[in-house]
C-alpha cells in the first residue's frame, strides 16, 4: 500500500463537512439513532443550529428557514422521517430547497435502532402524493459521504426542491480509515435570487422548468408560497389548466434535469454477470467480486447512487448482461422492484438480507450457482 | 403597491363570519403602525381563514393544516433582524393539531403574532366538534350537545411563557389588541371568538359569544409578560477535518488477507476505545480498517462489542462472513455471543473466569481481567498481538496514543506479564 495520510472517522463527519463546505448553513435537529453523529457534528460545523421538539416541527422550521433564503439540513431515521413526510410534500409543492439525510435502520416501525438496513427506498419512491420523484442519492461508501452531499446541495438549489441523502447505520456510525488526500475540493455553491424590476411570479418556470427563487424578505416584490394546488402566482386554485400544468411541472423539472444529477459507479468485467446494488451492500459486493475474480469468475458492478428517479442508463447497462444480481439489505428487494416491477425477470436474481449485512459468501454462492 | 394589507373589500367568507373582522382589524392595526404590507409575512393554513392569502398584499405562505405556527416560526427565525412582521392566521382545528408548535414558539418567545380564528368547530369540513368546542355547544357531530369541555388555549400559551396573550370576542374594532400584539417583539397569541354562521348559528339559535364565555367561566383579557431573549446557537464553523489526526504508515503488517477481530466485553470496560486503538494500530501498520460497535441502546450497561476488520487492500470491506478471531473478556460479552459461538470455527480467546461455551472454535484462555476490568480490553489485545502476527506491538502502542488511551492503561505491566 502506498504511503498516504489516513484519517479514521465515521461517515457522518464527512457528510457534515461536505454539506457545510457546499453551503448548507443551518441544521434543524431532533435526535434519533443512527443519525445522531450528523446532529452532533453539525452543531460544531454549520453556522446555525436549531433544536426542534419533534420531527414535524423540524421540517416546518426548515421550510420557514428555506423560504427565508437559508439552505437547511436535517438528519433522521425512519420513525422521524415518517413524521416529516407530509411536510416534505409541502416543501416539494412550495419548491423549497433543503437536504434531508435519512440514516436507515432496521424496521418496521421503531425496529432496531442500532441495526443497519436499506429498507426505505420504496417509501421514498412513493412518498409524494401523486407519485412525484424527490431527487434521492444513496451513499455507498466514504467517497460518497464526501461527494454526494455536495451534489445534494447543488441539486436542491438548482432545482428548488428538497433532496434526500439516503445512508444507513453502517455508514453513519462506523469508523473507517480513509486517505484524506483523495478528497476532492468542495466549493461553496453560490445562490442566485431573482433580481429584476419586473413583477416576480413565484412559480413562473425558466427554460429548465425551475422557477427563480426569491426569499420572503424582499421589499420589492410580493412572494407567495403555497402547499395547495396553485397557479404561477402562487394563488390557490381548484384545478384550473394553469394550476394543473404547474403541478405536472414539478415532475417534469426533476425528470428533465435528471442527467445533471445522475451518479453511479460502473465497473465492467465481461458480459455474463452484473451485480446491481446500492448503499452499504456496494462495498460488500466489491469484496465478493474481488474474491470471485480469484476463481476466474468475471462479474461487473453497477452501484446506483442516484436512486430516485431511476436514470435510463441503468437499463442500458443491465441489458448487456445474461445474469443480473440485485444485492440489497432488505427483505424483498426494493431497488429490484423499482427497476423491474413486481415480477422479477428470469435472469434477475435477488440477494437480500435483514438484520445483518449481506454475507460475501452468499453473493459468491449465487454467482457460482447461476453465472 | 397598495399600502393596505387587503387588496379587496370583498372577502371570500360567508356573510356574518367573524373572519371578516379579523382580516379588517389586522389591516387597521398594520395601518395604524404604518407597516408596509411587504414587511409582513402572512402565514395561514387549512380552514376557511386560509383563503385570505389571495386577498393579501403582503408576502403570503399557505401551509399544512395545523403547522402554520411552526412554519411561521421557521420564517421568523430565518428573518431575524430583517424588520419583518410574521402573522399567523390559524383556526381552532389547526391550533389543536399544532398545539405543540404553539407551545414551542411561546417557550422560545419567537417573534410572531398568532391569531386563532376560534369558531369552536370545524367549519370547512362540515361543522364537526373540535377540542375548542365548549360543553353544551351543538355541532354536526354533537347534535344533542357537546358533553366535553374545551381547551383554554390562552392559559396553555401562558403556561408555555407566551409574552403576549389576549382573548377577544370578534367585534367591529379590536385593532388595538392586534396593534399591541404586533408591537411585542416576541410571541403573541390572540384567541378571537366567533360563531360560524353556516353551522354554529344555525344549530345554536340565539347563542351569544358572551353567554358562552360566561358559561365556561372565561373572559376577554390582554396580558403582556416580560420578553425572553436568547441567543441563536451559532457555531464555530471550523473545518472538521482540521482537527482530525492524520496518520502515516510507520510499520509493516504481516497479514495478506482480510482479518476480522471481534472484541466483546462489558459496557464501561473500554471495549470501544480499545477497538479504536487497535484500529489506529492497524492504520499505523499500513492497513485499511473498518471498526463498528454494537451495544444495547442503553449504552452504559450490558454487553459491548467492537468489531475491527483489517485489510491489506485499499478499501477495507464493511463486513465479513464471520470473524476470524473472537475475544471475550466478561460474562456480558459471553452471553451475547452464545448463539454465534455454536457455529464459530475460528480462534476464541476467553477470559479464564468464564464457563466454556458450546463452540467449534479453538479456545485459548487467559486472565484478561488480571489488571482490573478497565484494563481488560486493551490487555486482551496485547495478548492477541503476541499470539498472532497481525501487526507489531509498537504499532498498537502508537494506536493507544492516538486513541488517548496510553496513559490510562498499564502498558508496562502488560508487557512484563506477557514477556514482550
Amino acid at each position: 500500500m502506498k504511503n498516504s495520510k489516513k484519517i479514521f472517522v465515521n461517515g457522518s463527519l464527512l457528510i457534515v463537512e461536505s454539506l457545510a463546505r457546499s453551503g448548507a448553513d443551518v441544521f434543524v435537529g431532533y435526535p434519533i439513532t443512527p443519525s445522531n453523529y450528523l446532529y452532533l457534528y453539525s452543531t460544531k460545523r454549520l453556522p446555525l443550529t436549531f433544536h426542534a421538539p419533534d420531527e414535524i416541527t423540524t421540517l416546518q422550521w426548515m421550510c420557514g428557514l428555506s423560504a427565508s433564503g437559508k439552505l437547511p439540513v436535517t438528519a433522521t431515521s425512519f420513525p422521524g422521517f415518517a413524521l416529516m413526510i407530509e411536510s416534505i410534500n409541502m416543501a416539494y409543492m412550495m419548491e423549497l430547497p433543503m437536504v434531508i439525510v435519512l440514516a436507515q435502520r432496521l424496521g418496521p416501525s421503531t425496529g432496531t435502532a442500532t441495526c443497519g438496513a436499506s429498507g426505505d427506498l420504496l417509501l421514498i419512491k412513493g412518498m409524494i402524493s401523486g407519485g412525484y420523484p424527490v431527487p434521492t442519492f444513496a451513499i455507498s461508501d466514504f467517497k460518497d459521504c464526501w461527494e454526494l452531499p455536495q451534489e445534494a446541495v447543488k441539486t436542491a438549489l438548482t432545482l428548488r426542491t428538497p433532496v434526500i441523502v439516503l445512508t444507513s447505520k453502517e455508514i453513519t456510525m462506523t469508523n473507517r480509515s480513509f486517505d484524506i488526500e483523495t478528497l476532492k475540493d468542495i466549493k461553496k455553491i453560490e445562490r442566485k435570487f431573482y433580481n429584476s424590476e419586473e413583477t416576480y411570479i413565484p412559480y413562473k418556470p425558466e427554460e429548465n422548468f425551475v422557477p427563480q427563487f426569491l426569499p420572503l424578505y424582499s421589499n420589492k416584490h410580493q412572494v407567495r408560497l403555497t402547499a395547495s394546488t396553485h397557479d404561477q402566482k402562487g394563488i390557490l386554485q381548484h384545478s384550473t389548466k394553469e394550476a394543473l400544468e404547474n403541478t405536472a411541472r414539478l415532475q417534469k423539472k426533476i425528470v428533465s434535469n435528471l442527467k445533471d444529477f445522475t451518479f453511479y459507479e460502473y465497473i465492467e468485467d465481461g458480459n455474463q454477470n452484473l451485480i446491481v446494488t446500492f448503499d452499504v451492500s456496494s462495498n460488500i459486493s466489491k469484496e465478493a467480486i474481488r474474491e470471485l475474480r480469484k476463481e476466474n469468475k468475471k462479474v461487473s458492478l453497477l452501484v446506483a447512487k442516484t436512486v430516485v428517479p431511476v436514470p435510463e442508463v441503468y437499463y442500458e447497462i443491465i441489458s448487456k448482461y445474461k445474469k443480473v444480481y440485485v444485492v440489497e439489505e432488505n427483505l424483498n428487494g426494493q431497488l429490484c422492484e423499482i427497476l423491474f416491477g413486481n415480477k422479477t425477470p428470469n435472469n434477475v436474481i435477488k440477494i437480500n438480507s435483514i438484520g445483518k449485512m449481506i454475507s460475501i459468501d452468499k453473493i459468491k454462492e449465487e454467482v457460482r450457482k447461476n453465472g | 403597491m397598495d399600502k393596505k394589507l387587503l387588496n379587496s373589500n370583498k372577502l371570500p367568507f360567508c356573510a356574518g363570519c367573524g373572519h371578516h373582522l379579523i382580516a379588517q382589524n389586522t389591516q387597521k392595526a398594520l395601518e395604524n403602525l404604518n407597516i408596509d404590507p411587504l414587511d409582513v409575512i402572512l402565514v395561514s393554513d387549512i380552514g376557511c381563514h386560509g383563503i385570505i392569502d389571495k386577498f393579501s398584499n403582503s408576502h403570503t405562505v399557505h401551509g399544512l393544516h395545523g403547522r402554520s405556527v411552526a412554519l411561521a416560526a421557521g420564517i421568523s427565525l430565518g428573518l431575524k433582524n430583517k424588520g419583518k412582521k410574521v402573522i399567523v392566521f390559524i383556526g381552532d382545528g389547526g391550533a389543536t393539531i399544532g398545539m405543540q408548535h404553539i407551545l414551542e414558539a411561546a417557550r422560545l418567545d419567537i417573534d410572531l403574532t398568532v391569531i386563532i380564528h376560534n369558531n369552536m368547530l370545524y367549519g370547512m369540513t362540515g361543522g364537526q366538534a373540535s377540542g375548542f368546542t365548549p360543553k353544551g355547544f351543538i355541532t354536526t357531530t354533537t347534535p344533542s350537545e357537546s358533553k366535553t369541555r374545551n381547551y383554554d388555549i390562552c392559559q396553555i400559551a401562558l403556561a408555555a411563557k407566551a409574552s403576549f396573550v389576549a382573548r377577544v370576542v370578534a367585534k367591529p374594532d379590536f385593532s388595538n389588541v392586534i396593534e399591541e400584539a404586533l408591537k411585542n417583539e416576541g410571541f403573541s397569541l390572540i384567541e378571537t371568538l366567533e360563531l360560524c354562521p353556516s353551522y354554529a348559528l344555525k344549530m345554536n339559535k340565539g347563542m351569544k359569544l358572551q353567554t358562552i364565555l360566561d358559561n365556561i367561566g372565561e373572559k376577554e383579557f390582554v396580558v403582556k409578560n416580560e420578553n425572553y431573549r436568547w441567543d441563536f446557537y451559532t457555531n464555530s464553523t471550523d473545518d472538521l477535518l482540521e482537527k482530525i489526526k492524520k496518520i502515516e504508515k510507520k510499520y509493516e503488517s504481516k497479514i495478506d488477507k482480510t482479518l476480522c477481530v471481534q472484541l466483546s466485553g462489558s459496557a464501561g470496560e473500554g471495549v470501544q476505545t480499545a477497538g479504536e486503538a487497535f484500529s489506529y494500530g492497524g492504520i499505523v501498520a499500513g492497513l485499511s480498517v473498518n471498526q463498528r460497535g454494537s451495544y444495547p441502546v442503553t449504552v452504559g450497561v450490558g454487553f459491548s462489542t467492537s468489531e475491527v476488520i483489517l485489510s491489506p487492500e485499499d478499501d477495507c470491506t464493511y463486513n465479513v462472513n464471520s470473524p476470524d478471531i473472537i475475544i471475550i473478556t466478561s460474562v456480558d460479552g459471553l452471553t451475547v455471543n452464545i448463539e454465534k459461538l455454536k457455529t464459530f470455527k475460528g480462534k476464541l480467546y476467553l477470559d479464564s473466569s468464564l464457563e466454556t461455551p458450546q463452540t467449534e472454535a479453538e479456545i485459548k484462555r487467559y486472565d484478561f481481567r488480571k489488571f482490573g476490568p478497565k484494563n481488560s480490553s486493551v490487555f486482551s489485545l496485547f495478548y492477541l498481538l503476541k499470539e498472532n502476527d497481525i501487526y507489531p506491538i509498537q504499532s498498537f502502542i502508537e494506536g493507544l496514543e492516538l486513541a488517548n488511551l496510553k496513559d490510562k492503561v498499564e502498558v508496562e505491566k502488560f508487557k512484563t506479564e506477557l514477556g514482550i
